[in-house]
């Protein structure tokens, strides 16, 4: 396999040790001006992500623009328009890897106006990492980013506290940051939080830790990404399979071969589970399971799987397959908070297409009862329309029942798409249900978190 | 004591995590049946290279024990590798899948493209990909293209929309949230999509050596009579290679990627297995097409250019 007359900083991994990996998606959120190319940039190169050419490639961009040193946000900026302006105008995906695994960056603009942007690199985010600038430190748009969060129900939140090197690196000032931004995020139902003092330039605390910050015992923001869980105790949720697409093969080998192949959506499915399918409300066993051609007793969430049933009813795309006595409600009238991402509005009175898991129904907005303003938190009634980047809460008449869990419950069941039927824009994303985690929620959570060991104020 | 606030855990991973490339294995599917699912007339962009190898044996899988409900396209640029075209052949019989053709060299032959000085062909074969796109009526065209390739291809979505003349405009792209992908589409419109979108070239070689998956062999090292051209070796042959002032030699090479001949170079190796291959990627300090593609150079949005205009 791997030579032995290399030396061993050198030593490549083996397949099966890259293979064993897990992987971890996460999203950078910053304003303008907090370093957050350049953590991205230090992440990516100090992992030694960044390979030769790419490097050539900026110097090259970055000498031609009379630049002295490489600009390492030419590394993530990728389109001619954010080049040319110096921002970054759209959700980019970055990928690296360590020995422990793999991460799929989010790398989300920090501008007012592309809420959306960061509402997107969320929506898929195991973890969020809230860029703050020591000396500025809890800021409106930090709240906002907070907000953005808690509200996508992102499990883990790091609040990096960057440009410890311009204020001495003090730990007096990292406390307080950390304190005030722990407060507000618990308060909005953020389940985790992690506080990290970094200086992205110099590199302290990003891959490598610090020595200007003895003080500081946690762990540096690589380490932590490398060691937070990713995945949680399936066999308390509720399992979900939408149904993606009917594999019937009538061949002569397969003649009565029915499947139901979907994406588990949550929690897990056994062979011999008693099933209901929504809306129509049929049950049924599952009789087998096929994971890509394999069959299998048991699955869970995210795997992609064929359900076989014990009898033959009529099931379809967009049907929802639960286990019997497990079911979400089923209603033609939905509640939710939904981020509008279109440049056109959103109206009371619209008539929209609503895409929930694999199914889309018509449906029309029968009220904006409010809109959010994400700095204070507080409620403007009855907006009348939301426009792009607005958060608001909105009331929905879909023309057939959808069967939804909350978003709190399930964010892959709990969340969906407002589309216009006219020309197929994506409107709004949605969240069933209650938009922040409830205050006796946060309480419990607060308390259960201070008995763990790592809660040292 | 410290003031951080951190909660790092001591506990592993629950049992039910996946491996990495048990989840983006699962996205993909995930991505096939939903086209499956939504469109109409959805076809498989096939070079017979590695990422399309991949997302052949992806598709297989997602369906199985059915069919693929989806035919094959090819834009044969008429400067092809022999092994590969001998390999997508073979591909195509044993699974009995359907095969378009869409020929560069035909759109030569009839005076509808002309041949550029530097003699590539691979920005050529945007005409004849829309052309055919647009006479078969496919609404989905699944890529193998991987965000990690480029900076551009970063920022595209995994169902990205194409205008009526297959045009990509970055700044217009639908938001795409949780696995909600949106097909929509007008008539004349398609959706170029990505299953491997999430992958590097790493996890695409990982997952051939797990899966077993057969490739053609310019991906493992061999003897190939070459040329030095613009810092790369490339395949002398009649495309158009060597010209006078250079030599063939013999040398031990391999592929990363499948292209045309004309841009696309091979490296020196040795490694004539999986194992190897892995060890050397994992080791490499170039990228794919950093190492082998003359035609990401030619500016700094080479690739955003040619993508705008209807490119995969």
């Amino acid at each position: 396999m791997t030579s032995t007359t290399e030396p061993d900083k050198a030593q490549p991994l083996s397949a099966e040790q890259l293979s064993a990996t897990t992987l971890l998606r996460f999203a950078t959120a910053g304003s303008v001006d907090d370093g957050k190319s350049t953590l991205v940039g230090r992440l990516l190169h100090d992992s030694k992500s960044v390979l030769t050419d790419q490097l050539e490639a900026v110097e090259r961009a970055s000498a031609s623009r009379g630049a002295e040193a490489p600009d390492l946000a030419l590394l993530t900026d990728g389109l001619r328009a954010e080049r040319e302006q110096g921002i970054t105008i759209d959700v980019a995906y970055r990928y690296f890897a360590t020995p422990q695994r793999r991460f799929i960056l989010a790398d989300t603009p920090g501008h007012v106006q592309y809420t959306r942007n960061m509402v997107t690199g969320a929506s898929t985010a195991d973890l969020a990492v809230v860029l703050v600038d020591a000396r500025n430190g809890v800021i409106e748009q930090t709240r906002r980013h907070a907000a953005v969060a808690a509200l996508l129900r992102v499990p883990h939140v790091v609040l990096a506290v960057n440009k410890m090197d311009l204020v001495d690196f003090e730990e007096t000032v990292f406390a307080k940051i950390a304190e005030e931004f722990t407060a507000y995020a618990s308060e909005l139902g953020v389940p985790e939080i992690t506080a990290i003092p970094i200086s992205a330039l110099a590199g302290d605390n990003v891959v490598e830790p610090s020595s200007n910050m003895d003080w500081y015992g946690g762990p540096t923001v690589l380490e932590h990404l490398e060691t937070v869980p990713v995945s949680h105790d399936l066999t308390s949720c509720h399992a979900r399979l939408p149904v993606q697409y009917v594999i019937r093969p009538q061949t002569a080998e397969h003649p009565d071969y029915r499947g139901y192949a979907g994406q588990i959506a949550a929690g897990t499915f056994r062979v011999g589970e008693s099933v209901t399918v929504l809306p129509s409300g049929k049950t049924s066993k599952i009789a087998g399971i096929d994971l890509l051609g394999t069959p299998v007793d048991v699955a869970w969430t995210p795997q992609s799987v064929t359900l076989l049933l014990e009898s033959d009813i009529d099931i379809a795309r967009g049907d929802l397959i639960v286990p019997s006595g497990d079911q979400p409600g089923t209603s033609q009238d939905l509640t939710a908070t939904v981020c509008h991402v279109a440049d056109t509005a959103l109206s009371v009175g619209q008539r929209v297409l609503l895409k929930h898991t694999t199914r889309t129904v018509k449906a029309i907005v029968k009220e904006i009862p409010s809109r959010l303003t994400l700095d204070d938190l507080s409620q403007h009634p009855e907006p009348g329309q939301l426009v792009a980047n607005d958060i608001g809460r909105v009331v929905i008449r879909t023309a057939e029942p959808i069967a939804v869990d909350s978003y709190a419950a399930s964010r892959r069941t709990g969340s969906f798409l407002l589309i216009d039927p006219a020309d197929g824009t994506t409107l709004a994303a949605g969240m069933a249900g209650d938009a922040f985690a409830e205050a006796v929620e946060t309480v419990e959570e607060a308390k259960k978190a201070a008995d763990d060991e790592g809660w040292d104020f | 004591m410290t003031t951080t606030v951190a909660t790092v855990t001591e506990e592993t991973d629950s049992p039910y995590a996946l491996s990495h490339l048990d989840a983006l294995e699962s996205e993909a599917v995930h991505i096939f049946r939903e086209v499956a699912g939504e469109f109409e007339r959805p076809v498989i962009l096939f070079s017979g290279g590695k990422d399309s190898i991949v997302m052949l044996h992806l598709a297989l899988k997602a369906f199985a024990p059915a069919a693929i409900p989806f035919s094959l396209l090819h834009v044969d640029t008429g400067h092809n590798f022999p092994e590969v075209l001998e390999y997508r052949d073979r591909v195509v019989a044993e699974h009995g899948l359907r095969l378009h053709v869409a020929s560069v060299q035909e759109y030569i032959d009839a005076g509808k493209l002309r041949e550029r000085p530097d003699g590539t062909r691979n920005p050529l074969q945007t005409v004849p990909l829309t052309e055919k796109i647009q006479s078969e009526k496919f609404d989905a065209v699944f890529g193998g293209g991987r965000r990690d390739e480029e900076k551009a291809r970063a920022k595209e979505r995994v169902f990205s929309l194409r205008d009526e003349f297959s045009q990509w405009d970055p700044r217009r792209q639908r938001p795409e949230l949780w696995q909600l992908y949106n097909g929509r589409h007008a008539p004349g419109e398609h959706v170029r999509v990505f299953p491997l979108s999430n992958w590097t070239e790493l996890d695409v070689w990982q997952y051939i050596d797990r899966e077993g998956i057969e490739l053609p062999q310019i991906y493992f090292a061999h003897e190939r009579d070459v040329f030095r051209r613009s810092g790369m070796w490339l395949t002398a042959g009649e495309w158009g290679g060597p010209k006078d002032d250079e030599t063939v030699e013999k040398r031990l090479v391999r592929y990363r990627t499948v292209g045309d001949m004309s841009c696309t170079g091979a490296v020196d190796s040795d490694a004539t297995t999986l194992d190897a291959v892995i060890t050397e990627i994992a080791a490499s300090r170039l990228t794919e097409r950093g190492a082998t593609r003359a035609d990401d150079k030619m500016s700094e949005a080479a690739m955003e250019d040619r993508k705008r205009e209807g490119y995969f």
